[in-house]
């Protein structure tokens, strides 16, 4: 319901632009003829590049053998049943499986074409270049503007009021919040806090955001600010949200990427296996593969 | 159907049966008795504290039929079994915090240390061997620590310091550094278990800002922590100036007004512990200093409580 009624919002707003166009005849013509030669999709720059990459928590796998791209300011999402390793996919690109002994990655992740594995990567320094939001919003317990200005002040950033400013407007939780940056952050509601987080993780400046399903704890309308949001973020950062809900995926990104629970019925091992990876659009009208369809249409799941 | 008739189904809205009763099917006593059992065990406590204040009152209110409050308080001269008597409580007074404040000194460093590296940085392996070493040192009994000041610790730093130690083998610092040694493992288990409790999302929000591990240490589960580590040391403050088996040890027994670490000092404990095992009459101005001793002792700890619980208030860091 919430998507229809955006995407109607959204030609509505688009028809007195078409109007105001002059819709004469040559330019008709024009735009007849510049229809087939669409730009293609996957031309743009890309922020990730991921070959054959495998993550294992100790001797049992994970993620199998996934490869993709991840473009540059658009959003990707990762969709799958639970299990499915997403999630663990998502925490690879910025080495958050670090944190967890028994993590291993194989094959190669490449952020701009360097190793994030690579031997001379710090990932403190990655952290702060790809930033995070999770599954729980997890503001710290400190005052809203102390909880914007911590990555600033720990990374000893300049101009601390300016940066906690400029990402609460960012966020668009400035007007909400300016009056009380003095409270406590765990006085805000759910929705609140998540897009205190996301302020949070652009107060450091990052390329790109990671969100881990950023509304799952989150109610309707307060979802729906989170997207809205995503939507004006991604002029300025990647975006890579993993979501179980297949509505959202279709809704903010641009790029999605389907997984799946395998299994190995003689060992009872389960590892998450990448079916299919392509423009949103084309995932949830035209899939190709018979699984994918399956799943966008609701036939399993 | 036929087996349903024959056993009978569950559901008591049938025809033929009455409305139910909504009264108690029992009167429920052992409810009530375990509630009056449980009751009564919360208030043996607050009992046996009004208990220990009266019978500190009543003798402590004859001392001072004898001797001024101001001169007690403020006199720098302490000889109360001498003639002429003197009553100035400063000299045992400076004592205690003498020798608390050296042990204090060594153990909140390290007691918070071990307490950060436990929960941050060592490996599940190394916490299983460290954590349980350091609780057996806290049950290790305060004369065996203070054998082990006496005859151990204040030979060696008398021979790498002497100036810490003037009349060998007594030492104010080197008995606070026994209390010291005795106080680290209940910073370090309580404050452990604090900074354990705090919740591992908020250690992944700093870390996925680019918080390196001791910026995570510090500046979030710290803080987050930091009501149940002013709990730990609150508890070692407390024990620090109860402590008395250690300074009757290691601290010798001479009243002097002084913060110097290399001095021989006496403690209020200490000096009651001397007294009451000495051959004193009920009645006698001896017997009823112990007991103005005591309470002022009590009164100390007291004031430390009261100051902990406003500052953890103050500093507390609610989550959720």
């Amino acid at each position: 319901m919430v998507g229809e009624s955006r995407v109607k919002e959204t030609l509505k707003d688009r028809a007195p632009e078409e109007q105001s166009e002059q819709a004469g005849l040559i330019q008709q013509i024009s735009v007849r003829e510049a229809a087939p030669t669409e730009v293609d999709p996957w031309a743009g720059e890309k922020v990730f590049d991921l070959e054959h990459v495998s993550v294992s928590y100790g001797s049992s796998l994970a993620v199998n053998d996934v490869s993709m791209t991840i473009p540059k300011n658009e959003v990707t999402a990762l969709i799958g049943p639970s299990g499915c390793g997403k999630s663990t996919l998502l925490r690879c690109l910025n080495r958050m499986n670090d944190l967890i002994p028994s993590a291993r990655v194989d094959g190669e992740v490449l952020y701009h074409g360097q190793n994030l594995y690579g031997s001379k990567v710090d990932p403190v320094q990655v952290r702060k270049l790809i930033g995070m939001v999770f599954q729980k919003p997890n503001p710290f317990p400190k005052s809203i503007f102390d909880n914007v200005a911590f990555g600033p002040r720990i990374l000893g950033l300049g101009d601390i009021d300016h940066r906690v400013e400029k990402a609460l407007r960012g966020a668009a939780l400035w007007d909400e919040v300016k009056d009380r940056l003095d409270d406590n952050a765990y006085g805000m509601s759910g929705g609140q806090q998540q897009r205190l987080c996301i302020a949070r993780t652009m107060a450091v400046d990052p390329e790109v955001i990671l969100m881990d399903e950023p509304c799952s704890a989150l109610d309707p309308i307060s979802t729906a600010k989170v997207e809205d949001l995503m939507n004006e973020l991604k002029e300025q950062y990647s975006i890579v949200i993993v979501t179980h809900n297949m509505q959202q995926a279709a809704r903010v990104s641009d790029k999605t990427a389907f997984l799946i629970v395998e299994m190995d019925a003689a060992e009872g091992n389960r590892w998450g296996q990448l079916v299919e990876y392509d423009e949103t659009d084309r995932i949830f009208t035209n899939p190709q593969d018979s699984r994918t369809e399956d799943y966008v249409t609701g036939k399993v799941g | 159907m036929e087996a349903r008739d024959t056993i009978g189904a569950f559901g008591r809205g049938g025809a033929d049966r009455p409305p139910p009763s909504l009264e108690a099917s029992s009167p429920r006593y052992g409810e009530k008795l375990i509630k009056g059992f449980l009751a009564s065990c919360a208030i043996l406590s607050v009992i046996t504290t009004t208990a220990i204040v009266i019978s500190l009152l009543l003798p402590t209110a004859d001392f001072f039929g004898e001797v001024g409050f101001t001169d007690f308080l403020f006199g720098t001269e302490w000889a109360p079994t001498f003639t002429p008597a003197a009553f100035g409580v400063l000299p045992i007074l400076v004592g205690t915090i003498s020798t608390s404040l050296w042990g204090m000194l060594f153990a909140v460093p390290m007691g918070l240390g071990s307490a950060i590296w436990l929960s941050e940085y060592a490996s599940p392996k190394a916490r299983k061997v460290v954590k349980p070493v350091l609780e057996v040192l806290a049950g290790i009994p305060t004369v065996a620590i203070g054998i082990f000041g006496l005859v151990f610790l204040s030979p060696v730093i008398e021979g790498v310091f002497p100036f810490m130690v003037n009349v060998p083998p007594f030492s104010a610092g080197v008995a606070g550094l026994a209390i010291g040694l005795m106080l680290v493992p209940i910073i370090a288990s309580i404050s452990d278990d604090a900074m354990r409790a705090v919740p591992g999302g908020l250690r992944e929000a700093a870390y996925g800002l680019g918080s390196t591990k001791m910026k995570v240490a510090t500046r979030v589960v710290f803080p987050a922590a930091i009501s149940g580590i002013i709990a730990s040391l609150v508890l070692a403050g407390s024990r620090a100036v109860g402590e008395t088996m250690v300074v009757l040890l290691v601290a010798g027994a001479s009243p002097n007004l002084t913060f110097d670490p290399g001095s021989s000092v006496l403690t209020m404990t200490a000096f009651i512990a001397q007294t009451a095992t000495g051959d004193i009459s009920t009645g006698s101005i001896t017997y009823d200093t112990i007991f103005a001793v005591g309470a002022l002792l009590f009164v100390l700890t007291l004031i430390m409580n009261i100051f902990a619980i406003r500052l953890v208030r103050k500093y507390r860091e609610v989550y959720e």
